[in-house]
């Protein structure tokens, strides 16, 4: 029998993955800098976590991350490139990368993970304590204190103030003495840091092993369905990112079972049937991207009003 | 300081140079790359070389490659042009393969059904398939407002899924990941199918999908420059508001041309399956959407260039099979693709430095 409570535990680490990807893109576009290299800055990430310690390995995934974005950084704000076309770019780049310095590496999961914890007091809360607290990996407690640190960082503090603004109205910002280009490069940077990171999950916590392509699997891309999603919330973010994280582990965990309510389970591992259920999240997504920009149009409210579109001063943006 | 200036009207010659330009020193780049992971990169590129344009049976297998690039790559810059994110080629791509294989594995038509009948149905599901595969997100975009990039790229694993669901399961050919062959009639005609009149040609395997991308190209060519829906197409991806008071259904467009992406990008898969592969399998494509991507943004949009692009592409992934690490072709692509985005900078832009910058600013 499928055992809900090990399930939600093991969704919310799963989602993990996608909330650190999608936190991270929602910085960057709140700054008016769309970054669709997310899959290849997870790639680069999940593939920098085998150096050996964990830990070193988490840093490295950072400033993997880090640096494929600076490259669209600069192509996009300094050289004011179409946004779309660098980071479709830096996908193939980051994924290409990735792949060279992984050939050889083995899917067997040889690698060392990150530490688990269980949280004394609070894993003993009943339903939430073990889904939440109770033997997870140090990275998905991180993710919890991240949504929170987010919001009140974007929606409460000075920075924050400056960000939305350099997304919003980057003229208005820089005649406030904001410096439009420093602040978009230092988000883009954070996006790519956490992009590298939400793949370090992913091989130092969730699933050890190097699987090529398929290690990260369209997640970076859902992430980035995600934010849409969101509305450039991190807390609505991290609502999709766990549903998310459930509906994989779900899919995963259907496969290993022989009988469903008494039926033989046509999904069972090896049969054809489960090829609708990997389908699944890929198409929620379409239905949950939907959901957002019907809701965009109906608030009125949606992207950053300068999301996409290169700052120079004194040139009206398009 | 470094500053960029627009300029006006670029000289004719400076986009064309940039664009060579770009490429070889993203094979530079690639080269430093491969190097410094330890691999050869002269031994690398001349192998490419060879296993691409060695002699008159790679030159063959090059333009098979190149087919469903000219399509997929055709079906992009359309897309493109309007200044809608269609990367959703490869799902189309796939689509259509899938659609054509149904034509000849699930209607249950009888056996020897002559290729006069086969062929057009099997373009035709497959260039129907892929259109639906882009009516999608074109609807979507178009009367909800749905960001076309997250929806294209669903639907490519969408795609993949069904594709795999098919030949794992009720078209498996025992077992394997792969449908039975097809059989002849529903094969397209290869150059080696007259190699008894013309010696030549005989072991050659470039097919008649070769000259469906060919006329697809002619066509989008006039369409394109020679009509009123190009002008239009044009107006609407240069200026959308402009386009709007001039009156033009900006929403049946945006529908309209994604089906039509979709079609061509069906019709790639249709001629992969029909001429080169003779089946439907899990790896139908190495990637073919994707790359398209880089093709139509390499040739500028234009559809002769996507032509001359795709053989380039074709060559990389012909002579990419056989490079290990095999991430290296892929590599490339990306290099590429970030020199190209700067050398369409510096056509843009013309870049001045020190104080003339300071006094322009």
């Amino acid at each position: 029998m499928i055992d809900l409570t090990l399930i939600l535990a093991a969704g919310v680490a799963s989602g993990t993955i996608l909330l650190f990807a999608a936190v991270g893109e929602i910085f960057a576009e709140r700054a008016g800098v769309l970054n669709l290299g997310v899959e290849g800055m997870m790639l680069m990430g999940a593939v920098a976590g085998f150096s050996g310690n964990p830990w070193i390995g988490l840093l490295l995934a950072m400033l993997a991350g880090a640096a494929l974005s600076l490259i669209h950084a600069v192509v996009t704000i300094h050289l004011r490139a179409e946004q779309v076309i660098s980071g479709l770019a830096l996908t193939f780049l980051g994924s290409g990368v990735a792949r060279v310095l992984g050939d050889g590496l083995s899917s067997a999961g040889s690698i060392e993970t990150l530490p688990r914890l269980t949280i004394p007091l609070l894993s003993q809360v009943p339903l939430l304590g073990p889904i939440l607290f109770r033997d997870q990996s140090i990275l998905t407690y991180v993710g919890f204190v991240l949504v929170p640190v987010a919001w009140y960082w974007i929606d409460r503090t000075r920075p924050g103030l400056n960000l939305r603004a350099v997304g919003e109205r980057p003229a208005a910002a820089d005649a406030q003495g904001v410096d439009v280009v420093r602040v978009r490069y230092a988000y883009v940077l954070v996006g790519g840091l956490l992009a590298g990171l939400a793949g370090a999950t992913i091989t130092l916590a969730i699933s050890p092993g190097w699987f090529g392509d398929q290690t990260v699997a369209g997640r970076g891309w859902i992430a980035v369905g995600l934010v849409i999603f969101a509305q450039w919330s991190p807390i609505r973010a991290a609502v999709g990112a766990y549903l998310f994280g459930a509906i994989f582990r779900f899919i995963l965990d259907l496969q290993g079972v022989k009988s469903l309510l008494g039926f033989d389970n046509p999904f069972q591992a090896g049969r054809s049937a489960t090829f609708f259920l990997e389908m699944l999240p890929y198409a929620f997504v379409v239905l949950v991207v939907i959901v957002g920009s019907r809701e965009a149009l109906r608030r009125r409210v949606g992207a950053p009003a300068a999301l996409g579109i290169p700052y120079v001063r004194g040139e009206r943006g398009a | 300081m470094i500053h960029l200036e627009p300029r006006g009207q670029p000289p004719r010659w400076l986009s064309p140079l940039l664009t060579v330009a770009a490429v070889v020193v993203a094979l530079v780049i690639g080269a430093v790359v491969l190097a410094l992971v330890g691999g050869d990169p002269l031994k690398s590129y001349l192998h490419i070389v060879d296993a691409a344009f060695g002699d008159i049976g790679v030159l063959s297998d090059t333009l098979v490659k190149a087919t469903p690039l000219i399509l997929t790559g055709l079906a992009c810059a359309l897309a493109f042009r309007m200044r809608l994110w269609n990367i959703g080629a490869e799902g189309q791509f796939l689509l259509g393969a899938w659609g054509a294989s149904f034509v000849v594995l699930g209607l249950g038509l009888p056996e020897g059904t002559p290729a006069i009948v086969l062929i057009p149905a099997m373009m035709l599901a497959g260039a129907l398939a892929g259109a639906i595969w882009g009516f999608i997100p074109g609807i979507l975009r178009a009367r909800l407002g749905v960001n076309e990039i997250i929806t294209t790229l669903m639907l490519n694993y969408v795609a993949l899924a069904w594709v795999q669901f098919w030949v794992f399961g009720p078209w498996s050919e025992g077992g394997f990941q792969q449908t039975a062959t097809f059989p002849r009639e529903a094969w397209l005609p290869r150059l080696t199918d007259f190699g008894k009149d013309i010696p030549l040609f005989s072991g050659l395997t470039t097919h008649v999908g070769l000259v469906f991308a060919l006329i697809a190209t002619a066509v989008g060519w006039v369409v394109v420059s020679r009509t009123r829906w190009g002008y239009e197409m044009r107006l609407m991806g240069d200026n959308a508001a402009a386009a709007r008071y001039a009156g033009i259904d900006i929403r049946r467009y945006i529908v309209v041309i994604f089906a039509i992406s979709g079609a061509l990008a069906g019709l790639a898969g249709m001629s992969e399956v029909a001429g080169s592969v003779h089946r439907l399998q899990d790896r139908i494509s190495p990637g073919y959407g994707f790359t398209a991507i880089i093709i139509a943004y390499l040739a500028h949009l234009g559809p002769w260039r996507v032509v001359v692009a795709s053989i380039l592409f074709g060559a990389l992934i012909l002579a990419g099979r056989e490079i290990q690490p095999s991430g290296v072709p892929a590599m490339i692509q990306g290099i590429i693709l970030f020199c190209l985005i700067v050398a369409d900078v510096f056509t843009r832009y013309r870049v001045v430095a020190g104080r003339r910058a300071a006094a322009a600013a």
